[in-house]
């Protein structure tokens, strides 16, 4: 096996990256590995994750009773508004960019990311652009107020704390570019041979398509901002009627890269569960190939519905019939993802340790966000439901108990190949249970606030809307709280625990598991002999 | 009780209050449906339109109930009987064609389905021909201008402002009963007449909504929209702005009266009347104290929002008025921009929305509140003549 001739790195992770070059904070800033940027990727952001959900807890905490208690309403809407942008871009993205780095060169028996330097540079465009946005609250006027989809004419009576969220936005666009052609590169041209496209790890599936969603959507983004820029700025009047431009304009080309990023960000989830749901179930992955199918349908039918986020904007009925059909369309690839994960636990010998906890409840709350957006496909239900509590519970299921419940399900089955040790399970099961019960009181009752007819992005409420408000304050708090517990485990396995071995789970399978735990600092220098014992499907 | 819902109907006389009920058992979340304040569903239609989307949604939810209990009834049944701790041993499959056809080709044919009521209520929905009457909405931050375009109120047009006193909102006297959900002049339609809204904005994108009437369309700047109901009760119906267009996006409500014909008739009369002996005479030479007290009225309803009752502002996005150097300098610069507004930022144009009276009321006001002690007055026959300059 390759890997053996690192076994005597094992353990000495530090060490063995001394001799390469630089040390203290100049190694991580010069740093070319990909395990070093995944590293840095996935604190950054964790970072991000626990500024965006700080300013949550400042919303939560405004709408507990009614009335304006602790924040003024401008201020709110800088709030919502910063809390979604830091969020998608700064939070979830990043944190699947880190897996990405991370776990494809181990997946697919590679030396490193296809280009290691533009790598490095791609993650350190990053922290401008959280500084960007989060000093945008201390200029003049404030961040900006918009929500994090910025429409104009909104967006154009805005002051500086705008223009910096556009420069971020072009900012992490780069980012995400560069990362892409890496990923793509990478996946396309760098694995070991023997393992064919159809034998790849679904994760690496996942990510391709998305990093193609990414190379089509974030320019569209940027030009989307440019425009706005410059309508801002220099006179001009895409989306202003009285120079001939038009308004929802702006939201056509937000939408058209907005709902792809839907599927950037839920995609690698699905890649990661597709990874621990086996392992955990001792079966292999049910319909691998439908699976890849699905993933690249899911993509491609992602460009053609983003109007349906505009239904109540005066598109024509033809249209709204359109959108409406092609959206319920897509239910039936994602239908085909959670048939296939269910039939993949039918008959398996399953255990529950964190990682599949977590893979279960993606499961299980992604598929209630996966149901209420078919109820909000309809054209007609959505015309009651747009812009009202529904729609946040809605993409809070998909997002959070989706993307993120996700990401720790890969965090927790891949600690113990980062760290070398187990982690502490009682510790990781706690903050599984904590999630899951406090994410549930958080969000579940915003259905029927929203179904009462309780608008978003308000900052005060009618009274017959307090107590589902004061209900889901109290679980967002708890939700929120309990996250610090991942920092807990995540310290206590790097500084020691149960040695983990090079496969800690007995039916993970995959090329990262042939490797010695923690992954020595260079690994498949040559590439690794194709097992197809090791294959996914 | 202060919480009661919008609507004058009650919970129990739902048609599906009783399938709103098994919904919230079967969920296990909470077993007193029937309580306002802890409403689990819609809000009761008062159109026959909403009456469809409220049957459309309440399909939808017992099919994705369903799906989702034939989901994870299969997974609870691995979760207990294919566990690793009682000894099962993972079978060997991971492929059949026949099944993975089956699952593809059954949500096709729900999705087909439910496609049907959902193509016939939008179809429905967009139907804006052969109304009784249509009205005029215009979205301002933060309030709404309502204006009677046909029908007998032809001509009929007001301004529809949230009433709720700023002591509730800042928590300093009790909340009232529609906190938040009331206004000085609500829009009053007849009943069971179709009413045509055409929607527009004067400054962002506005989103007027009535949950009981299932009706939510933007107000874009710039365009015209339109939405229309048919009201089949009488009562007040509330809503909010939809669409998040500032700072006050929250205190902008929507207000229909629903009243029987004779009603709207008396209604309209009145109107026709006030607005006869409210119409100011151009020529009148204002007194300044008089002026002051209408300049404080209008200041009140139309500036304080952003520019705050003490004239302080919120700078830099809403200036000082007090001690403003327009405010304080020549008395042109400062009818121009309270008439046009400023482009690129909050200040809307007001010339359109009020009359020569209230303007040189409200700026005269402005150039002798707080410590803007100019003891100017300025006249409507001055606003008249900058008029179309």
């Amino acid at each position: 096996m390759q890997a053996a001739q690192h076994a005597g790195d094992a353990g000495h992770h530090a060490d063995d990256s001394h001799g390469h070059g630089p040390t203290g904070i100049m190694r991580w800033i010069t740093t070319t590995n990909h395990k070093d940027i995944g590293t840095m990727y996935l604190w950054f952001s964790f970072a991000m994750f626990l500024v965006g959900g700080a300013m949550s807890l400042v919303i939560r905490a405004e709408l507990m009773s009614p009335g304006l208690q602790y924040v003024a309403p401008e201020f709110y809407n800088q709030m919502l508004t910063l809390h979604a942008l830091i969020m998608v871009f700064g939070a979830i993205m990043p944190a699947f960019v880190g897996f990405a780095n991370w776990m494809i060169p181990l997946m697919i028996g590679a030396p490193d990311m296809a280009f290691a330097r533009m790598n490095n540079w791609s993650f350190w465009l990053l922290p401008p652009a959280a500084i960007l946005l989060t000093t945008s609250l201390f200029v003049p006027g404030g961040a900006a107020g918009t929500g994090w989809t910025l429409y104009p004419p909104l967006s154009v009576q805005m002051g500086i704390g705008m223009d910096m969220a556009i420069f971020a936005v072009h900012i992490l666009g780069m980012s995400s570019i560069m990362g892409s052609i890496n990923i793509i590169t990478t996946i396309l041209n760098m694995r070991t041979p023997g393992m064919t496209l159809m034998k790849m790890p679904l994760f690496c599936w996942t990510w391709l398509v998305t990093a193609f969603l990414l190379i089509a959507s974030m320019p569209i983004l940027a030009g989307a901002v440019t425009m706005l820029l410059t309508d801002r700025h220099f006179g001009t009047s895409f989306f202003n009627a009285a120079g001939g431009g038009d308004p929802v304009l702006f939201q056509h080309i937000f939408w058209f890269f907005g709902h792809p990023e839907v599927y950037i960000i839920a995609l690698p989830a699905f890649g990661v569960v597709s990874h621990v749901i086996p392992a955990f179930s001792r079966k292999h992955l049910f319909g691998y190939t439908s699976m890849v199918y699905a993933i690249a349908a899911i993509g491609l039918i992602s460009f053609f519905v983003w109007a349906h986020h505009m239904y109540v904007t005066g598109i024509p009925l033809t249209g709204q019939l359109y959108f409406m059909y092609a959206t319920m369309l897509i239910a039936i690839p994602t239908g085909v993802k959670v048939f296939n994960w269910v039939t993949t636990m039918w008959r398996g010998s399953l255990s529950f340790e964190t990682p599949m906890l977590f893979a279960l409840g993606f499961l299980v709350l992604f598929t209630i966000g996966g149901l209420t957006g078919l109820v909000l496909a309809m054209t007609a239900v959505d015309i009651q439901l747009q812009d009202t509590y529904y729609v946040v519970a809605h993409f809070h299921y998909v997002m959070v108990a989706g993307a993120l419940f996700s990401a720790y399900a890969g965090l927790y089955y891949w600690l113990p190949k980062w760290t070398g040790h187990m982690y502490h399970e009682g510790l990781g099961k706690l903050h599984f249970w904590l999630s899951m019960i406090f994410f549930n009181i958080a969000f579940f009752p915003q259905h029927f606030l929203g179904l009462a007819g309780m608008p978003r992005r308000i900052p005060d409420y009618a009274q017959q809307f307090a107590d589902f408000n004061m209900i889901s304050s109290f679980g967002s708090f708890g939700f929120g709280f309990s996250q610090l517990l991942v920092l807990v485990v995540v310290f206590k396995a790097m500084k020691g625990g149960v040695k983990a071995e090079a496969r800690p789970w007995d039916g993970a399978r995959g090329l990262e598991w042939t490797v010695p735990s923690p992954a020595p600092h260079h690994t498949f220098e040559d590439p690794p002999k194709f097992d197809p014992a090791e294959a996914h499907g | 009780m202060a919480r009661h819902s919008n609507n004058k109907g009650d919970t129990s006389r739902s048609p599906h209050g009783a399938a709103v009920l098994t919904l919230a058992g079967l969920l296990g979340v909470f077993s007193n449906a029937a309580n306002a304040a802890w409403e689990l569903n819609l809000q009761l239609p008062v159109t026959a339109l909403a009456r469809r989307v409220y049957d459309l949604h309440t399909l939808l939810t017992w099919v994705i109930f369903i799906i989702f209990v034939g989901v994870f009834a299969v997974v609870t049944w691995s979760i207990i009987f294919h566990r690793k701790s009682i000894g099962h041993k993972a079978a060997d499959f991971h492929d059949n064609t026949a099944v993975e056809i089956a699952w593809t080709v059954v949500p096709t044919l729900i999705l087909i389905a439910i496609a049907f009521p959902a193509t016939s209520a939008l179809v429905a929905m967009r139907d804006t021909s052969q109304s009784d009457l249509t009205i005029k909405a215009t979205g301002y931050q933060w309030k709404w201008g309502y204006e009677y375009v046909t029908g007998d109120a032809a001509g009929v047009k007001f301004m529809s402002v949230l009433s709720t006193p700023r002591e509730q909102i800042d928590n300093k006297a009790p909340k009232g009963e529609h906190y938040l959900l009331e206004v000085d002049h609500p829009l009053v339609v007849p009943v069971g007449k179709k009413v045509r809204m055409l929607l527009t904005a004067t400054d962002v994108i506005h989103n007027w909504s009535v949950p009981a009437f299932a009706v939510k369309t933007d107000a874009v700047p710039g365009f015209l929209r339109d939405t229309w109901f048919r009201a089949e009760k009488e009562g007040t119906y509330r809503g909010q702005c939809s669409e998040l267009c500032g700072k006050d996006h929250g205190f902008m409500p929507v207000v229909v009266e629903v009243v029987s014909a004779e009603k709207y008739a008396a209604w309209v009369a009145e109107q026709k009347k006030a607005m006869a002996a409210n119409a100011d005479d151009p020529a009148k030479v204002w007194k300044l104290d008089e002026l002051l007290a209408r300049g404080e009225k209008v200041y009140t309803t139309n500036c304080a929002a952003c520019h705050q009752p003490t004239g302080a502002g919120l700078p830099p996005v809403f200036p000082a008025l007090d001690g403003s150097k327009i405010v304080k300098g020549p008395k042109a610069a400062h009818l121009d921009i309270v008439m046009k507004g400023k482009p690129g930022t909050a200040m809307a144009p007001f010339g359109a929305q009020l009359s020569d009276t209230d303007i040189a009321a409200v700026v005269a006001y402005e150039r002798n509140a707080w410590s803007n002690k100019l003891g100017e007055l300025i006249q409507p026959a001055e606003v008249k003549a900058l008029r179309g300059k």
